[in-house]
């Protein structure tokens, strides 16, 4: 079977849009590594809770998702309370219920309002952001804050803890079969021989703006700033002021959303299960760790390639994409340690 | 009692909630007196199956022939040594009189082992591969690829198809159905011209589409499960494809026709005649049955939540109503003089008109079902219709 112009330009915008997705969920992970240290496996789960929240939504029934939002509010909350046993502050408890339960209260009864009526798609989608970005945070509280400062390896196996027990809760939210949501925007036009839906344009477009966003966040505003500070030296940033689990915090809540957003995109163009997010996150991460787990750029341009060699690859051996696609990290990680000085773990 | 104090207290708090946690096993009277072990995927990759599994074994009577029935459910996760070892904690443990399970099928190939071992009759809840079925103890519950496909390829000959391109899934499930589309299929004139993979959770089948396509096919042949069909049937769709598309038993499911829509359209499944028992002629052997588990199933989890798995379970209850009376004429549940009896009687009771077909178990052949166990089935509005034979 040879390759065609019509087949190529086919399989480079498949590889493309597929490849913007991992774009976004590579940043999210370079994001959560250089800040927190933690590698951040769940990622794929909330990709996978944004669109089955959003096709649940589709259907005007209320998802299983703020549910679960309550229930990590509740441990939050119970959680801080134990820390707090010896030393118990009014104001501290009130900011604390209002965060821990107050909001997850807040967004519960606003689905439970909303999902019912046939809402445009634009704020379906919004309410799908702010079930899920919330998650972030208590996930963040519950299974990181504590461990903020063990080692990578104790975090790495937080992470699939939390990755496994996030698994389990899909299966309990969202049942075993997929979904898949509707189409933001039905259009499409061709382009030559290329049939290009609105949902594809969308893709491209929301990964450009949130670089761009990502980049002004960083560049322009104190608390991202001060997210770079603890990227460069956790320690020489306490120092200097900046509350290193405020950024850990920020950085989770940026995580979720980008999260959330990629989940949103990828559900109309895909069959999405409770389970699928774990392997969409890892295509993410092959791209993150082709970017050296720290550059925001190089991350995004793997990413693409990711994208592309597995479109090619499923054209030409199906059978085994993804041994070609998880097999690009092996000459990349022999030339990171061909360059590396070894170091012990501090 | 302050805080502080109850604390120090953990010790009794410990044990309260030892004595919390283990209510339901002092709850579960010792009395029952067939013992019946289940092993199935009620998480993980098998789940889809799982699930209605365990939802139709809650339909499963109380007793059969006056005899009380315990049944003790366990999770393999799909996972074939898992499986194994609750296989032998039936056997070992609770001394099941039947064991079954599991529902994907290297599990099931691996709780067949330990039934053969120790000589407990087992339903395995998967097409186990014939050597496995060939095993004393052991009987299939859903039909042989080879059942479904020789209703298929019969199809596609009458409807004209000779070059066939294959998309499937890249495990045990699509390769099976691909041997069977190559090997079989060439008696029926059935060339395949192109033989794509996928898994599951991949997000996109474009490039496995586009050579399906790039084949010049008759038709397509879908070899995948569940939800996870749909991704090629809507790929090849988009992509202008307007022949037959021929779509294999196991995406036979409500949410596969809600997620394709309209890409359905010129589509032909095989399935077991559980799916469609309302719209089988009366005097079909299927009927009966199928219409009791509906009721039942449809009754307690809401309509249109039937499936094709879990009425297996449900089939295997039918055998048990008719054996077990025979056995319990040579022996007592909880010996095996009564699990060898039992196993003699479900070879020499049939045959039984289930729901997925009429189950007539011979000591050569454990897989029991003919051509009565498979049906056709077009979709239309989100539902699944009996195709009318083709003269």
């Amino acid at each position: 079977m040879h390759l065609d112009a019509t087949i190529a330009t086919f399989l480079i915008q498949d590889g493309l849009t597929n490849g913007a997705v991992y774009a976004l969920l590579g940043l999210a992970i370079v994001l959560v590594f250089s800040v927190t240290r933690v590698i951040f496996i769940p990622q794929g789960e909330f990709v996978a809770y944004g669109a089955l929240t959003l096709a649940t939504l589709d259907t005007g029934n209320v998802p299983g998702t703020p549910k679960l939002l309550l229930c990590f509010g509740v441990a939050a909350f119970l959680l801080d309370l134990w820390s707090w046993r010896r030393d118990l502050k009014v104001d501290a408890l009130l900011r604390n219920i209002a965060l821990n339960l107050g909001l997850p209260l807040l967004i519960y009864g606003a689905v439970l309002y909303l999902a019912p009526l046939q809402l445009p798609s634009v704020v379906r989608v919004l309410i799908t952001v702010s079930i899920i970005a919330p998650m972030g945070l208590y996930v963040y509280r519950i299974a990181y804050r504590p461990l903020a400062d063990a080692s990578v390896l104790v975090l790495l196996i937080t992470s699939v803890g939390v990755h496994l027990a996030m698994l389990g809760l899909g299966l309990i939210f969202f049942g075993p079969e997929g979904l898949r949501a509707a189409p933001l925007h039905d259009g499409s036009f061709t382009m030559g021989p290329l049939l290009v839906t609105a949902q594809s344009v969308l893709i491209y477009l929301m990964t450009i703006l949130i670089m761009i966003a990502l980049y002004f966040f960083f560049e322009k505003t104190l608390l991202g700033k001060a997210l770079r500070a603890t990227a460069v030296n956790r320690l020489g940033a306490r120092l200097v002021g900046v509350r290193t689990q405020l950024t850990g915090v920020t950085a989770f809540v940026l995580a979720a959303t980008i999260a959330a957003l990629s989940g949103v995109l990828m559900g109309p163009i895909t069959t999405i299960y409770y389970d699928t997010g774990f392997l969409i996150g890892l295509k993410g991460f092959v791209a993150a760790i082709l970017g050296g787990m720290g550059s925001f750029p190089v991350t995004a341009i793997a990413a693409i390639g990711v994208g592309m060699v597995e479109s090619f690859a499923s054209f030409f051996a199906s059978n085994y994409k993804e041994i070609i696609v998880f097999g690009l990290i092996v000459p990349v990680l022999i030339w990171l340690s061909i360059g590396a000085i070894h170091h012990e773990e501090e | 009692m302050s805080w502080e104090d109850f604390m120090k207290n953990r010790f009794f708090a410990g044990i309260a909630a030892i004595a919390v946690m283990s209510l339901p096993v002092f709850a579960n009277p010792a009395l029952a007196d067939i013992t019946i072990g289940v092993t199935i995927p009620t998480t993980g990759p098998g789940a889809a199956l799982g699930i209605p599994l365990k939802n139709s074994i809650e339909l499963w009577p109380k007793e059969i022939a006056g005899e009380k029935l315990k049944v003790i459910l366990l999770d393999d996760a799909g996972d074939p040594s898992i499986a194994t070892t609750n296989a032998r904690r039936f056997a070992n443990d609770d001394k099941v009189d039947v064991m079954m399970g599991s529902a994907l099928t290297p599990a099931a190939i691996g709780a067949a082992g330990v039934a053969a071992e120790v000589g407990v009759p087992h339903f395995a809840i998967s097409p186990v591969p014939p050597p496995v079925a060939k095993g004393k103890w052991t009987f299939v519950l859903p039909q042989y690829s080879s059942v479904l496909a020789k209703r298929m390829f019969t199809r596609m000959k009458q409807d004209g198809v000779k070059r066939v391109s294959f998309i499937g899934f890249a495990d045990s499930y699509g390769q099976q159905w691909v041997e069977e589309l190559k090997n079989t299929g060439k008696e029926y004139g059935l060339e395949v011209v192109a033989d794509e993979r996928y898994a599951r959770a991949d997000t996109s089948v474009s490039g496995q589409v586009l050579k399906a396509i790039a084949a010049k096919p008759d038709a397509v042949f879908i070899g995948a499960s569940g939800t996870g069909a749909a991704l090629p049937q809507i790929g090849v769709r988009e992509r202008g494809f307007t022949g037959p598309v021929y779509v294999v038993s196991g995406a036979v499911t409500f949410e596969f026709l809600r997620i394709a829509g309209k890409a359905v359209e010129n589509t032909i499944f095989s399935s077991g005649p559980i799916m469609v028992a309302e719209d089988q002629p009366d005097d079909s052997p299927t009927k009966a049955e199928g219409l009791a588990y509906l009721k039942a199933y449809e009754g307690k989890f809401g309509p249109n939540s039937r499936t094709q798995f879990g009425s297996h379970v449900w089939d295997a209850m039918v055998i048990l109503k008719k054996a077990v009376p025979v056995a319990l004429q040579k022996a007592k549940p909880g010996t095996s003089e009564f699990r060898a009896a039992l196993r003699d009687a479900i070879e020499s009771s049939g045959p039984y008109n289930a729901t997925h077909g009429v189950f007539q178990f011979t000591p050569q052949d454990h897989y029991g079902l003919d051509q009565r166990g498979a049906v056709l089935l077009t979709a239309k509005d989100g539902k699944f219709q009996l195709l009318p034979e083709k003269k």
